[in-house]
């Protein structure tokens, strides 16, 4: 299937000599500017069906052809699929939102409450924030869903893997992004959550085993250099953990989510493609 | 209108302690999976689905309950539950009906001739997504347009709110906090959960049930994973949102969160229960003699437990003898915290301990 040859010209739907020249649509379709984009005829034909998956860069995630268990909605739920939409959701209204907020502990709750009061089209921040929230369920669900059909065994257990790291940086940029607005409610949860860190065997410094690691009587780990001051870049959470948890979620996660999304797509192919009984 | 007293009354009174709560949907869980064959019939799961919405539609009434659920950040959790279960219930449909295929000797129905047969993928899967993509985008603008985003006010590092809750989805986690120190409940489970579901392919050997929905066919898998998702995850989740209140205190659905109630915080560790109350020589000074047990009882769980399920369990046997030494570690130990995990909770509530094994002096308490 990967032996298919770029189209000069496309073949089948041309208008042979003498016929008439079809539908306003089908003129359209052979018109020089969309064949200057689409390589090839309406999808009507199989050949052309391939072409339209295989001559796009986007498209071509797909295979061109695909066992019908694994279209199924009430096999795979749709669910990775939306989870990749909401992905790209968040991505879209995300870049917006950066154009007005500003991470700083002066203008970071004000931004926000300029975002609804000031700023026209006063949805983006919610559909970002309702869509994290639908994108943590949706990968729960879809994990769930592969586990439920034994998608993770051979040949796909890497995949599977992926999937967890992406599964775990969902919630990081889940949890990064809720610093944000800077209110209560952001930095108590956030300190809530990090607060956790404190904890960590050996680096945190109120973790087992940190009392250990001395040099004569100097301590090396204390809340001034353990791993929850590395997080937040101070001991409380600070204008300089409000910009550090920006920059990892503006930044940094999504570059590795993005990532480990191409190469997770490209492995459900590689793999032989939504699973399905052997 | 408001729902009626003997009616809260009684809920409030049923779940009245974590323990129940935890204890009552776990049984419900094993039930469940136990007679998944009815229950997931259209004819019991519907009136099941719509007594649930029901109780969720009525329980809008009770004002305590309707503060705490149209918060707009938990919003959410009431759509987690809710769909959580529907997918339960498509999964377990299928199992149900292909197991029923299985046992009378036909292939599952995702192998049928009509099913292995390629389609392609324009339009066939294409027009799918985009339906999929244009339904969730209205409900998602919808859903925008009819629920603010909340913001609190400005942050404040010297106003502790109370309760202080970590996101929701790390609930269940903050949950653990109850029963073990910080650097079990924040650091070690969550990095089991994850070791955990990294190395499941590498210890899952069991080849039937790959790409087709059964559970005859991987109910051990099928049983661990529900619990420790649904369970421990979804439903805790549940209870950390609307049953923990001030305090982190333990609130019936509709019962008022009062931030004087007071829980009597009588915990002890096993090595007061041992030295003061059954042998009566007060506690050693020497930390080691005085963790002894616990330490003995906590390798012995972790240690010997695993040796003594490979010899004399016969699944665990299969186990041992498909995996390996090494790999069977990793997955015992594992299943012992997941089970490490449920026995402390069971601890707590009835003995009301506190540390098996309590070292403050080195920030180590389990
Ligand atoms: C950002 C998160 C994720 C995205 C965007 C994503 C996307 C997808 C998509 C689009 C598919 C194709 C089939 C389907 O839709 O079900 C898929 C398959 C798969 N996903 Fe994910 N996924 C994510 C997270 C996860 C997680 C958390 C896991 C598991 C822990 C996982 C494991 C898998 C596996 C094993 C397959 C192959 C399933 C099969 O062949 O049936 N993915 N993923």
């Amino acid at each position: 299937m990967a032996e298919v040859k770029a189209p000069e010209p496309p073949a089948s739907s041309a208008p042979e000599p003498g016929k008439r020249k079809g539908s306003l649509l089908e003129q359209l379709w052979n018109g020089q500017i969309w064949t200057s984009i689409f390589r090839h005829g309406m999808p009507d034909t199989p050949r052309n069906r391939t072409l339209a998956i295989m001559s796009n860069v986007f498209l071509h995630l797909h295979p061109p052809k695909i066992r019908r268990s694994g279209i199924r909605m009430k096999y795979t739920w749709c669910m990775g699929g939306l989870t990749f939409f909401l992905f790209l959701v968040e991505t879209l209204t995300g870049v917006l939102l950066m154009f007005y907020y500003r991470p700083t502990a002066e203008f970071a709750y004000a931004d926000i409450v300029s975002l609804r009061e000031d700023i026209p089209l006063g949805i983006m921040r919610e559909i970002h924030r309702w869509g994290a929230h639908a994108m943590v369920i949706t990968v729960w669900l879809h994990m769930m869903r592969v586990f439920l059909t034994g998608s993770y065994k051979p040949p796909r257990e890497f995949n599977w893997n992926v999937g967890v790291i992406l599964l775990v940086l969902t919630l990081l940029l889940s949890f990064t992004g809720y610093l944000l607005p800077w209110d209560q409610l952001a930095m108590w949860a956030v300190t809530v959550g990090t607060n956790m860190a404190r904890a960590t065997p050996v680096v945190g410094h109120e973790g087992p085993g940190a009392s250990l690691l001395k040099l004569g009587d100097i301590s090396l780990v204390h809340a001034g250099s353990d791993v929850r001051y590395a997080l937040l870049g101070g001991r409380f959470v600070a204008p300089a953990a409000l910009l550090r948890f920006y920059v990892l979620h503006c930044v940094a996660f999504p570059l590795a989510a993005a990532t480990l999304m191409a190469v997770h797509f490209w492995r459900v192919r590689k793999d032989g493609g939504v699973s399905g009984p052997m | 209108m408001e729902l009626p007293k003997f009616y809260t009354d009684l809920v409030n009174a049923v779940v009245s302690r974590a323990a129940v709560f935890v204890i009552l949907s776990s049984v419900g869980l094993v039930l469940a999976m136990k007679y998944y064959r009815v229950l997931t019939k259209p004819k019991v799961a519907g009136p099941i689905g719509l007594g649930a919405a029901f109780l969720l539609f009525i329980s809008f009434f009770d004002p305590q309950f309707k503060t705490v659920a149209t918060l707009p950040d938990n919003v959410p959790i009431i759509m987690m539950v809710a769909s959580v279960t529907f997918f339960v219930w498509v999964a377990f449909r299928q199992m149900a009906l292909n197991d029923e295929r299985l046992e009378k000797g036909l292939p599952p129905k995702e192998a049928e001739a009509g099913e292995v047969q390629k389609t392609f993928v324009w339009p066939d899967l294409v027009y799918i997504e985009f339906i999929c993509l244009i339904l969730f985008t209205v409900f998602l603008t919808v859903w925008s347009i009819a629920l603010k985003a909340p913001l609190e006010q400005p942050a404040n590092p010297a106003k502790t709110p109370n309760p202080s809750k970590a996101p929701w989805y790390f609930l269940g986690l903050q949950e653990m906090l109850v029963y073990f120190d910080p650097w079990i409940a924040g650091v070690l489970l969550p990095t089991m959960i994850i070791t955990g579901l990294m190395m499941l392919p590498y210890i899952d050997k069991n080849p039937k049930g790959n790409g087709y929905y059964t559970f005859k066919e991987r109910k051990f898998a099928i049983s661990i994973f529900m619990y420790g998702f649904v369970v421990a995850w979804v439903l805790l989740i549940f209870m950390g949102t609307f049953l923990r209140g001030p305090n982190w205190n333990f609130f019936g659905p509709y019962e008022p969160w009062d931030i004087h109630k007071l829980e009597p915080l009588t915990n002890v560790n096993l090595s007061e229960i041992i030295y003061l109350q059954v042998l009566g020589v007060g506690m050693p000074r020497n930390w080691f003699i005085r963790e002894i047990w616990g330490i003995l009882l906590v390798l012995g769980y972790f240690v010997a437990m695993p040796g003594l399920l490979a010899r004399f369990v016969p699944m665990f046997r299969e186990f041992y003898k498909q995996l390996g030494m090494i790999r069977y570690s990793v997955f015992i130990v594992h299943l012992l915290v997941m089970g490490g995990m449920l026995i402390k909770m069971l601890l707590r509530w009835t003995i009301n301990l506190k540390y098996l094994v309590g070292i403050p002096e080195y920030f180590f308490n389990i």
